[in-house]
């Protein structure tokens, strides 16, 4: 270990490569995290000095994908906060169930894990049928890994034990089919699914929802980017709505809490109207 | 040390009993912020702070991101997420791969700490099974900060301190009953 490969001025300069040559902003980001992901980054790729590195990154629009990639966190899993997933199926999702259409945003999906996780909870419900899932995020790559619907078979059995204790009373293995490898999802549950890119720093609202779901993806955002996130996801939520974050997130600071109620010790939200 | 403005504590198996006999004796009046990040099963969540409030007449919480760090605070990193040092002296929070099979991972906090405090830190790694925080206070030393760990000798688990010390150049050794002195001297 020597001292850090690349300084904080050095990353301010990335930053404002990305915004000028691709239109992506970070300036927005937690620095240690974002730092620590260029970092890492820099040392798994073995580049020999901060100037091809800053190269590749404005001229090589491949390795500008991995870097976009890279920097950004996408570590997720299904039903991850076992109770978090109770409370959608015992009272956010029941109560949206009276409505005769379902829209659900779920903003940093990710490699699509959640959107599974509910698209499961949806159809045990009875209510799939009449539900869309929008899954966004800005990454393409991993857009189009979670509209394959294929994870890797090893994490079955966490997530079958995440499943159980969400209260799920199905045979966990009935919604995949074993392939090699992998666990490819039942296309039932991939029907009520619309993948598409959507940064949530720089795009606006497309639709009203009824559940919006954006779950540690707030933490890599500095406060002024929570505030305005938090503005958008209103905007983008009709009244008596929900509104989903992760266990460590929170809408207290924001200018928007006054208008929602927080359910039980869950960090889900409703508008009020 | 003279004005030490942060105390970092990381431990793994064998830990929590060392924190729950130091702590007691810390004056709570002290001018730095104590931060304890503690390998812990996943789940667990609120028991902890709740264990060691009961331990010390100072604020003990849990960290909730972009808080704002405060002397005189103990802070316990959340389960399962990583717990790091902004510039401005804030915490965020990141759930990204797991370092050292751990999530929180000691090295992570040191390592951002440590570039943020420089030599106005003192980190501590008592007991453990594994080497995490070992790559944390290299980076620690490398700043300017000051790396004791407690003595392999008295650890219920010695692999991590006896890591620490076999790669790092360790400016104190501590036994468990000379911890709480230590401390309240860095003030």
């Amino acid at each position: 270990m020597e001292l850090p490969l690349i300084s904080d001025e050095q990353v301010e300069i990335l930053l404002s490569d990305l915004l000028e040559h691709y239109g992506y902003d970070f300036t927005g980001y937690s620095k240690a995290s974002l730092k620590r992901r260029v970092i890492r980054l820099y040392s798994l790729d073995k580049i020999p000095g901060f100037a091809e590195f800053r190269y590749k990154i404005i001229n090589d629009n491949v390795y500008f994908k991995r870097f976009v990639e890279q920097i950004t966190v996408n570590v997720t899993e299904m039903f991850r906060d076992p109770v978090f997933f109770k409370t959608l199926r015992d009272v956010v999702l029941p109560r949206l169930g009276t409505y005769p259409f379902i829209r659900i945003w779920l903003a940093g999906c990710s490699t699509g894990e959640e959107a599974y996780s509910i698209a499961i909870l949806l159809k045990e419900l009875n209510l799939l049928h009449k539900s869309l899932i929008y899954a966004t995020d800005l990454n393409p790559s991993v857009l189009e890994k979670a509209g394959q619907g294929m994870f890797q078979l090893s994490y079955m059995k966490q997530y079958s034990e995440n499943y159980i204790l969400s209260g799920g009373k199905n045979d966990f293995s009935s919604y995949y089919t074993a392939k090699y490898s992998l666990a490819k999802f039942d296309d039932e549950l991939r029907s009520k699914m619309i993948f598409s890119t959507h940064n949530l720093v720089s795009d606006h609202s497309f639709n009203e929802f009824q559940l919006i779901l954006c779950r540690n993806v707030l933490i890599y955002f500095d406060r002024d980017l929570q505030h305005k996130v938090l503005e958008l996801f209103d905007d983008s939520l009709e009244d008596l709505g929900y509104l989903a974050l992760g266990t460590k997130e929170t809408i207290d600071f924001s200018r928007i809490s006054r208008k929602y109620k927080r359910l039980q010790s869950e960090k889900i939200w409703r508008k009020t109207n | 040390m003279e004005n030490c403005e942060a105390l970092i504590i990381g431990g793994s198996a064998g830990s929590l009993d060392v924190l729950l006999r130091v702590l007691p004796a810390i004056k709570p009046d002290i001018r730095f912020p104590v931060i304890i990040v503690i390998h812990r099963k996943h789940g667990a969540d609120s028991l902890l702070p709740e264990l060691l409030s009961g331990r010390t007449r100072m604020e003990v919480k849990e960290v909730e991101e972009k808080e704002e760090i405060v002397p005189g605070t103990v802070y316990v990193a959340p389960s399962d997420y990583h717990l790091l040092v902004e510039l401005n002296r804030t915490f965020s929070l990141d759930y990204s791969e797991k370092v050292n099979y751990s999530r929180p991972a000691i090295d992570v906090t040191f390592q951002t700490a440590a570039e943020v405090y420089k030599k106005k830190l003192v980190c501590l790694l008592l007991s453990g099974s594994n080497s995490d925080g070992v790559n944390g206070l290299q980076t620690v030393k490398e700043w300017g900060g000051m790396a004791v760990i407690q003595n392999p000798d008295t650890a219920q688990v010695a692999f991590m301190p006896q890591q620490a010390k076999q790669h790092v150049k360790i400016d104190r050794i501590l036994n468990i009953e000379d911890m709480a002195e230590f401390i309240n001297l860095l003030s």
